[in-house]
């Protein structure tokens, strides 16, 4: 499904991803992991189409398709999906209006007409029950004034109602107590399907403990310098970076 | 693909002036410039009676000691008061006649505007009294309005069918020495609307005037008076567009507003004049007078959409005069390009328990500059006075300009007084969620402004919520139109 191939991506002239290799098949989970500063959040950015960081080397491919050329939101409405770490505020929107205009301009570039509202309620009814999340919810302004935890989940809620192909979780765990991880994780479990897939960008091993990866990639320096099974995580955990760290170098 | 913060600024700044065209219609305009000669002959043309010449040359001679005001926050080129003509009228109107006699050029106008008057009639249940340059040509509705003793017509109509009325209130709230245009507008004001609803009578329409600017170097000088009698109701639409030209075009508007005791006002405003091309060259100057004056436990609401003229200079106001009364204004200003904006109101507390809520929404692009400018005023005797005000800035780019400046004058212990501001910018980071979402950037913009301005868009009348939306997402959205 997505296949990245050398990607080498600055931002401001400064080199951030050098040289990235990763396949990532359907009905799959990788798991990045890898200390600050290692390129994890940039690696997400650049499959999302963030113009700020730029491919200098390389490709991003989807089902087929360089996506160098793509606007992030036409990579949207192919199915990647980017379940942001740090979620905008944008006031006097409502999560409902904001979910109802996505929803639609994805349908548009399919072609379609717009979701019919007792389609869309009942979509949101589903959702909203399986992510445990209050109704009033629905209809304050996005993001503003949620706490950490409400943040990030109304974004795995977006990500149940758009039905990505591709969901980058950009550190959803952070900012989520031992209740909300579980609902978090038990909706994103809920969604993957052999048709779809998900990269679980994490600094911790608690998350994988619920969404469990098919692979674990350590990232350093802009590159994946070991990949292996769940178990690697468990080693992370274990023995910290720094082993790895010494081992790139050698 | 994705947008950079450049290229969002560039589309912003190509956006053109949908209504951009000038329809070629016979009129009657006198010659430029202005002296007692001519304000006379502006009272003759109109046949009206001599209390009014007399009032207006009374205004004239106010206005001549005057010196035009530069304590706002625009610059421009002073107009050339001598190289105006003051009066210019399509020369086939006739009060009398009806919608199948009236000019087909003017209703083919009507209609690239997109508000053909049969249209109104029959979808929206509004009254349409259209001032066309100078001079009422179509007035509708007046039937359903008579039955009820509602009087809604042309203000030179009204001078001439109820003196009465107009002799108590013209000048009654805006006085002729207010300020420089009001007096100037006294002295030689064209035409405009007049509106009264008699005791306890609530009004079962929409009342709709649409003004229009048409004729080259004309002058617009539109005086409107509405009076609602004790305990009446009604709500009053006003919405503006012209076709765009290179001169610049003063338009010094008076609008006075009486509310009787229990009465309720609703005045609402969409104002689209040419703002000028993205140069900056040409659009319309707005320096507009609008007052109301609230008597016991009456209230007004001022609603206002404004996105067009190059300068606007405009502070609907209200005077809290009876105990209990209540004041509102609710603004959304949209800036882009050249255009310059100074905006906002006067809540002046003179009774007892009276109230005032102000939300000002400012939206600046491109090089412009929008001033929110409030006053709040509490006398003496004005006990347990309260308002609300909030003023929110929401800037796109980075050479445009926000700026607040908010008065607050309190003369009495009981008043409690709250002032909330805020300023904020249109993100790369919000365009970039709502791009990862699926929706483009023109999308996002307006989606984004929508929000921001929602607790304003929610007070105006469904209809005209509708064409609003419409009109922020075309003055900021550049290549839709």
């Amino acid at each position: 499904m997505l296949q990245i191939k050398n990607l080498h991506a600055s931002v401001e002239d400064k080199e951030i991803l050098r040289g990235i290799n990763l396949e990532v098949k359907a009905g799959e989970v990788h798991a990045i992991m890898g200390p600050n500063g290692s390129g994890k959040s940039t690696l997400s950015s650049v499959i999302a189409g963030k113009e700020e960081f730029e491919v200098t080397e390389g490709q991003v491919i989807l089902d087929g398709e360089d996506l160098e050329d793509i606007s992030p939101e036409e990579r949207a409405h192919k199915g990647i999906f980017l379940s942001f770490q740090y979620p905008v505020e944008i006031p006097g929107v409502s999560v409902t209006n904001f979910m109802k205009t996505a929803i639609n301009e994805g349908r548009k570039a399919k072609g379609l007409e717009d979701m019919p509202a007792k389609d869309m309620l009942k979509l949101i009814r589903e959702k909203s029950e399986m992510l445990e999340i209050d109704r009033k919810f629905l209809s304050r302004s996005l993001n503003e004034g949620f706490s950490g935890g409400e943040k990030k989940r109304n974004e795995i809620f977006q990500m149940a109602m758009l039905e990505p192909k591709l969901a980058i979780l950009d550190e959803t765990d952070s900012g989520l107590d031992i209740d909300a991880l579980r609902i978090v994780s038990n909706g994103v479990n809920k969604l993957r399907s052999k048709d779809n897939a998900v990269i679980v960008i994490t600094h911790y091993q608690r998350l994988l403990e619920y969404i469990v990866p098919d692979f674990v990639h350590v990232l350093h320096n802009g590159k994946i310098v070991k990949s292996g099974g769940k178990e690697l995580a468990l080693e992370l955990e274990e023995k910290g970076y720094d082993w790895l760290k010494n081992e790139a170098t050698v | 693909m994705a947008y950079t913060e450049e290229e969002l600024k560039k589309e912003l700044e190509t956006k053109e002036y949908e209504y951009g065209f000038y329809t070629d219609i016979e009129s009657e305009t006198f010659p430029v410039g202005l002296s007692e000669e001519i304000v006379i002959a502006i009272s003759k043309k109109k046949e009206e009676p001599e209390w009014m010449t007399l009032w207006r040359l009374e205004a004239f001679k106010i206005w001549k000691e005057m010196e035009e005001p530069e304590w706002a926050n625009v610059h421009y080129v002073k107009p050339d008061f001598q190289a105006i003509s003051y009066y210019s009228a399509p020369k086939k109107a006739d009060p009398n006649k009806t919608l199948d006699d009236v000019d087909p050029e003017l209703l083919e106008m009507y209609k690239k505007l997109g508000i053909s008057v049969d249209e109104q009639k029959k979808l929206q249940n509004v009254a349409v009294d259209i001032v066309m340059d100078s001079v009422s040509v179509a007035t509708t509705f007046k039937k359903t309005l008579g039955e009820k003793g509602i009087i809604f017509c042309s203000i030179s109509e009204a001078i001439k069918e109820h003196p009465e009325l107009v002799k108590k209130y013209l000048g009654s709230v805006v006085p002729k020495t207010d300020n420089f245009y009001a007096a100037l507008n006294s002295a030689v004001f064209s035409d405009g609307s007049f509106c009264y609803i008699p005791k306890g009578v609530r009004c079962p329409m929409e009342l709709s005037t649409y003004f229009r600017i048409n004729q080259a170097g004309t002058g617009q000088f539109e005086r409107t008076l509405v009076i609602a009698d004790e305990g009446s109701y009604v709500s009053y639409l006003e919405g503006c567009t012209a076709p765009s030209r290179d001169e610049n075009q003063l338009h010094a508007a008076v609008v006075e507003l009486v509310s009787l005791d229990d009465a309720e006002i609703k005045y609402s405003t969409v104002q689209n004049w040419f703002p000028g091309n993205k140069e900056g060259k040409g659009g319309v100057y707005n320096f507009v007078t609008k007052r109301a004056l609230c008597e016991k436990n009456a209230k007004v609401s001022w609603t206002q959409v404004e996105t067009g003229s190059a300068v606007t200079w405009k502070y609907p106001s209200c005077i809290l005069k009876g105990d209990n009364s209540i004041g509102e204004f609710y603004s959304i200003a949209v800036t882009n390009n050249y255009q310059q904006a100074d905006t906002g109101t006067k809540m002046i507390h003179l009774g007892k328990n009276t109230r005032s809520t102000i939300i000002s929404k400012g939206i600046s692009a491109g090089k412009s500059h929008n001033s929110y400018r409030g006053l709040v005023q509490v006398s003496s005797r004005a006990e347990n006075a309260r308002n609300f005000s909030q003023c929110d800035s929401l800037l796109m780019g980075n050479e445009c300009g926000a700026h607040t400046f908010p008065y607050i004058e309190v003369k009495n212990k009981s008043a409690m007084i709250e002032h909330e501001a805020t300023t904020s910018k249109i993100g790369e980071d919000q365009i970039f969620y709502c791009n990862q979402r699926g929706i483009d950037t023109e999308k996002a913009i307006a989606l984004i402004v929508n929000g921001f301005s929602k607790e304003v868009l929610n007070k105006l009348p469904m209809e005209f919520a509708v064409e609003a939306q419409k009109l922020l997402e075309i003055s900021l959205e550049g290549s839709v139109g």
